[in-house]
């Protein structure tokens, strides 16, 4: 589904991705872990069609069709989502607003209709249950003084509006406690189907407890330097990053 | 000529406005070449021939200009056509607070203390259009709450012009008197319902006693073709709290001198301001806030969004008197600039004579958050459309502080539809 080959990005002539290879297959979790500074959220954002990066070689490919390009607003509506890591303040558009414009500009990109208001509302109360979200929560300004667990839920809740192909996490578990943690994970396992699929970017193994990944990959200085199953997790949280950093310097 | 029509000729009002004619006589209207009209010339205005007083009245349908109104809501209206009072689409009282006609309280011997007192105290004597409107002005809105008191609605002051005139000068003058524990809130607006040139020179006085509080709207969304010199005075004692929001979405040139004089502690003056400009607009918010005696507080935060041609300047000056320690006075003023042939012009002014106080002031200009932009698209939404809802975001940040519901929902679409949002505030 989504295919990364060689991929290569620079940013003011800095090469800060040098050469990535990764394959997502429909129904996979992908974990990209590894130490800070080592581009994780930046082969995020890059995926997700940010302007200040610029592909220099290779490629992302989302079901065969090549990104390059293609502007972020037309990748979401291929399919592609980012939870951010920071989520940015909306002062005066509420969460319902926000999420009736993101909807119905994803509809018109498809050629359809708006969606008419009951059936909107309907979605977004089925969707905000599914991660605990209280009804007054959705009338207030898009993460403006929302709590850090807030913030993220309500990134998952986008998520589970949009209903992406490919949906990036990036540190989502960064600022929860540990019940948030729960909701929110529960609510990533059950949007999961055997036709979308996941990566998780994380620091650490806790996330990986809830949403199991089927691979783990490390990232360091731009590049994937190891790549393994769910025990790599494991192995990364009892040991570090450190051998790692050695093994690639070598 | 002016309120002599109706006012006693022995009234000590006609030594007033004896007075300001002569002030205004030495002075002459402003020039660029006075540091408070840098940026703002009253030149082109200068060239065309006013009419002062209109020949004949005119009348006004209320549904053709309902959408002026807060119509969602029930209010006291003070309504103006040409400068002359619309009892028809106005509604006053007397029940308990006074709510009418400024003429009204000059001529009746009842009101005689209360303007004796009031009139033209805060107001300056000797800035020439202040002078001008205190010499020349007809009518204007009365509003005294007494103690404890509060009217049961918010009150609108209108002004309409019809094109009567080929061109037409109006000069309200609206005294606003809240006793202590008193409370009041206003919205007023200028309206030109015609392509024909008008310019108010409007000044306003209000008088916050202890603990007393106003909340005062403006809405400044006039024509092309309509210019508006604002000049407002607010006298504050102990405890009182005044909020302008003022909230300039068009009009050809604007003009907004707003003056605090904190003549107390544990003051609270709050100036806040959205402009959204196109064309060739101008809009000049020129505040000052006098910190007179300790302990007391001033907010001021000014967004502005300029594309086309349009100019903005803001200049905010802060004086903290020598002994008005522990003063808190914050400005901020952020704009935005869509255009490469808008510009703004901003200037933060400071006199602190005291050593324990809080002030702080910031001036931004910029463009919008290439951050904030990817958020949105990433959420679908093209970037076209996620400019302009961070644009919508930048100004609706000011609206907190708006205390009727329903006028924020109202400036709310306004803000929407100037920038061309669709949120779809059916939902």
């Amino acid at each position: 589904m989504l295919k990364i080959k060689n991929l290569h990005a620079q940013v003011e002539d800095k090469e800060i991705l040098k050469g990535i290879n990764l394959e997502v297959k429909p129904g996979e979790v992908h974990a990209i872990m590894g130490p800070n500074g080592s581009r994780k959220s930046t082969l995020a954002e890059v995926i997700s069609g940010k302007e200040e990066f610029e592909v220099t070689e290779g490629s992302i490919e989302l079901d065969g069709e090549d990104l390059e390009d293609v502007a972020p607003e037309e990748r979401a509506h291929k399919g592609i989502f980012l939870s951010f890591q920071y989520p940015v303040e909306i002062p005066g558009v509420s969460v319902t607003n926000f999420m009736k414009t993101a909807i119905n500009e994803s509809g018109k990109a498809k050629g359809l209709e708006d969606m008419p208001a009951n059936e909107m509302l309907k979605l977004i109360r089925e969707k905000s249950e599914l991660l605990e979200i209280d009804r007054k929560f959705l009338s207030r300004s898009l993460n403006e003084g929302f709590s850090g667990g807030e913030k993220k839920r309500n990134e998952i809740f986008q998520m589970a509006m949009l209903e992406p192909k490919v949906a990036i996490l990036d540190e989502t578990d960064s600022g929860l406690d540990i019940d948030a943690l729960r909701i929110v994970a529960n609510g990533v396992n059950k949007l999961k189907s055997k036709d979308n699929a996941v990566i998780v970017i994380t620091h650490y193994q806790r996330l990986l407890d809830y949403i199991v990944p089927d691979f783990v990959h490390v990232l360091h200085d731009g590049k994937i330097v190891k790549s393994g199953g769910k025990e790599l997790a494991m192995e990364l949280e009892e040991k570090g990053y450190d051998w790692l950093k050695q093994e690639a310097a070598i | 000529m002016a309120f002599e029509n109706n006012v006693d000729v022995e009234h000590p009002v006609h030594d007033v406005r004896s007075e300001a004619i002569k002030n205004f006589e030495k002075k002459g209207f402003p020039s660029k070449k006075e540091e408070a009209w840098k940026y703002t010339s009253l030149n082109n205005l200068q060239k065309i021939d006013f009419s002062i007083f209109p020949k004949e009245e005119n009348a006004l349908e209320y549904k053709d200009v309902k959408k002026y109104f807060l119509h969602e809501i029930d209010t006291y209206k003070i309504v103006f056509i040409d400068g002359i009072y619309s009892s028809y689409l106005s509604e006053t009282t007397h029940d308990g607070v006074d709510i009418c006609l400024m003429s009204a309280a000059l001529a009746k011997p009842m009101y005689q203390q209360v303007i004796d007192v009031y009139f033209n105290k805060v107001a300056s004597k000797d800035e020439s259009l202040t002078t001008l409107n205190t010499a020349f002005s007809r009518e204007g809105a009365y509003i005294y709450i007494p103690k404890n008191k509060m009217p049961r609605k918010p009150i609108e002051i209108l002004h309409f012009a019809t094109g009567n005139e080929a061109s037409l000068m109006l000069q309200p003058r609206n005294l606003v008197i809240v006793e202590e524990n008193a409370e009041v809130q206003i919205i007023e607006r200028h309206q030109s319902l015609t392509g024909n040139e008008v310019l108010t020179n409007s000044v306003t006085e209000i008088f916050a006693a202890e603990n007393g509080i106003v909340d005062y709207y403006k809405i400044q969304n006039d024509s092309h073709t309509a210019s508006l010199i604002d000049n407002t005075y607010i006298n504050q004692k102990d405890k009182s709290v005044v909020r302008v929001h003022t909230f300039s979405f068009g009009g050809k040139l604007t003009r907004n001198n707003l003056n605090f004089y904190q003549n107390g502690e544990y003051i609270d003056s709050t100036m806040k301001g959205v402009t959204i400009l196109g064309d060739k607009q101008h809009v000049h918010h020129h505040t000052l806030v006098h910190h007179i005696e300790p302990n007391c507080e001033s907010h001021q935060d000014y967004k502005g969004i300029y594309g086309d041609s349009a100019t903005g300047v803001f200049n905010g000056k802060i004086i903290v008197d020598k002994i008005a320690q522990k003063t808190n006075a914050f400005q901020q003023n952020n704009n935005i600039l869509v255009s490469d042939k808008a510009t703004i012009n901003t200037k933060p002014q400071l006199e602190i004579f005291a050593d324990d106080v809080k002030c702080s002031h910031g001036c931004t200009i910029g463009q919008l958050d290439e951050d904030a932009l990817f958020y949105l698209q990433t959420r679908g939404i093209p970037q076209k459309e996620a400019r302009a809802l961070l644009m919508y975001a930048f100004a609706n940040n000011v609206l907190a502080t708006v205390r009727i519901p329903e006028l924020k929902t109202r400036i709310n679409k306004l803000i929407a539809n100037k920038l061309g949002v669709n949120l779809g505030f059916d939902l």
